[in-house]
């Protein structure tokens, strides 16, 4: 069963507003992303107007997830969707939820980078959650990618990630408990920069679920709470 | 073929079967073969390799359907698509159109319903149906309830039929309505109040199975709503097979649902997979209103 038959309804005005809601998800989506992005690019490179820039533009992410779901409301109250259509209206009151989490993960790094941004030698240690951050970002972007093209072998992809985030946030910690030790007088700065880096590894969980919300509305196999080898099983019992 | 083997011959060839049909084809019996589970442990009737022609032409192509004990199983599909005419089969329905044909084995209880020696007022009795449009008789709304006891010899005296009538009235959750009026007309009720004295006169005869074809196309949303926790009370006691049009109707109801297309049984399953993850496409594209 295509994308394409997102088109197909008898009715047009349903096709319009399953399409509508699709793109208002890519776009919320869209701008989450460049937040994440923004965020840390502030980080690393210590500009402070960008911080504040991003620790602002959360309400717009908020507006938006507000209006989304007001459109799923209307659709479940009006059209009594079924199968597929109903699997993605519920598919994207969960994205949407997760998408407004990753916005307030993104301004909270905006904040700390607002922060740090005049710290003493800040490029020792403020860089060190780029790798990271471009991780979890990229697996962000994955995610809304194979939402995009309803493609569940691209959301497995991404799920796989998440346990390389996870190790490089451990790892990341103990280099700046580390950092720390040595110098005791940026702890407060360090553990802002754990911070950001724990956002990141967030960002990165919910990407997870939003790849989950993928597999549900293209297979209709809920796999949330699912170890990424549970989920690879599953996945190679379904029809190609 | 054992039951399971049939079963799972139907599975291994759903995904054959998912490409090979498109909505828009008329396929030949031997290209298809019905996604799900059309088969149940303990099955009230049985439906085998049912045909039925209206002169030359067909009107359900090989339909094989259990209708499991105390459950309720909901038939949906486009008009045209037979889901009425099978219903029909399973009381001989059909033996009163001059020009309807049915082949295949149909059994209740085991017992085959098109023997030679089946008397067909008895088993419309034991397998009773409620249509479309409420069509209570003439007669006072108590002659309408105690008219089937009464040529069954259900009844000793009037004080057995008393008790027939209200308890028929009470499970039909019409009683309270109507006890004080039980000489009036029967067609003088609400559109709601009529289905339902039909309901109570189709159960006064202590059927097993009760055939219901769209029951509450005619009713608003008040008298559709007590129909349906009636056909959930009435579940416990009977077999209940319902035909309709509302889709969510066959959801709120119904723990089985028959999907049919052109005559034919496209998939059955669980009420609950059919409406959130249907397996065959046609299946998919009808509740969800896609080509219409």
């Amino acid at each position: 069963m295509e994308n394409t038959l997102q088109e197909q309804h008898t009715s047009q005005r349903y096709n319009a507003e399953l399409e509508g809601l699709r793109s208002s998800v890519l776009t919320m989506g869209g701008l989450v992303e460049q937040q994440c992005r923004q965020a840390l690019e502030a980080l690393v490179q210590g500009d402070e107007e960008l911080a504040r820039t991003v620790a602002r533009s959360d309400h717009q992410v908020n507006e938006m997830e507000l209006e989304i779901s007001a459109q799923c409301t209307d659709i479940l109250a009006r059209r009594q969707p079924a199968a597929r259509d109903l699997r993605m209206v519920v598919a994207i009151i969960r994205m949407v939820a997760n998408l407004e989490r990753i916005g307030d993960e993104a301004a909270k790094v905006g904040r700390m980078a607002r922060k740090l941004a005049d710290g003493r030698d800040r490029e020792s240690y403020c860089s060190e959650p780029q790798h990271l951050g471009q991780g979890a970002s990229d697996m962000l972007r994955g995610a809304l990618d194979a939402f995009a093209r309803l493609d569940v072998d691209g959301a497995v992809a991404i799920i796989a990630r998440d346990p390389e985030i996870d190790r490089e946030f451990k790892t990341l910690t103990r280099l700046l408990m580390t950092h720390m030790m040595e110098q005791p007088q940026r702890v407060k700065n360090m553990l802002r920069v754990n911070s950001c880096a724990r956002a990141f590894e967030r960002i990165g969980d919910h990407a997870v679920n939003l790849c989950e919300e993928v597999i549900y509305l293209v297979e209709g196999s809920d796999v949330r709470h699912l170890s990424i080898e549970e989920i690879r099983e599953r996945h190679s019992s379904w029809p190609a | 073929m054992d039951r399971a083997e049939q079963q799972g011959a139907a599975a291994a060839d759903a995904t054959a079967t998912r490409r090979q049909l498109d909505i828009r084809d008329h396929v030949e019996p031997a290209d298809y073969q019905t996604i799900g589970t059309p088969f149940v442990d303990d099955a009230k009737m049985t439906a085998r390799n049912v045909n039925v022609f209206y002169g030359e032409k067909q009107a359900i192509t090989n339909i094989s359907l259990d209708i499991g004990r105390n459950e309720v199983i909901a038939m949906i599909g486009p008009s045209g698509c037979g889901k009425s005419t099978f219903l029909r089969t399973l009381n001989r329905m059909n033996d009163i159109i001059p020009i309807c044909r049915v082949e295949g084995e149909f059994a209740l209880d085991g017992e085959d319903i098109y023997g030679g020696d089946q008397d067909t007022v008895l088993l419309r009795a034991r397998v009773g149906m409620v249509f479309q449009k409420p069509n209570p008789f003439p007669k006072s709304i108590y002659e309408n309830v105690a008219y089937g006891p009464r040529i069954h010899g259900l009844a000793h005296n009037k004080a057995e039929m008393d008790e027939i009538v209200e308890d028929s009235l009470r499970r039909a959750s019409l009683f309270n309505e109507v006890k004080d009026q039980l000489d009036k007309p029967g067609t003088g009720l609400s559109g709601g109040q009529q289905q339902r004295l039909c309901i109570a006169r189709a159960i006064a005869v202590s059927p097993e199975v009760i055939l219901m074809d769209e029951p509450c196309s005619a009713l608003d949303p008040i008298a559709t709503a007590r129909i349906e926790e009636l056909i959930d009370e009435l579940r416990e006691n009977y077999t209940i097979a319902i035909v309709t049009h509302s889709m969510q109707q066959a959801a709120r109801v119904s723990q089985r649902t028959a999907y049919f297309h052109m005559g034919k049984l496209i998939e059955v399953g669980d009420t609950k997979q059919i409406f959130t993850m249907p397996r065959h496409e046609l299946t998919e594209n009808y509740i969800t209103g896609r080509f219409g």
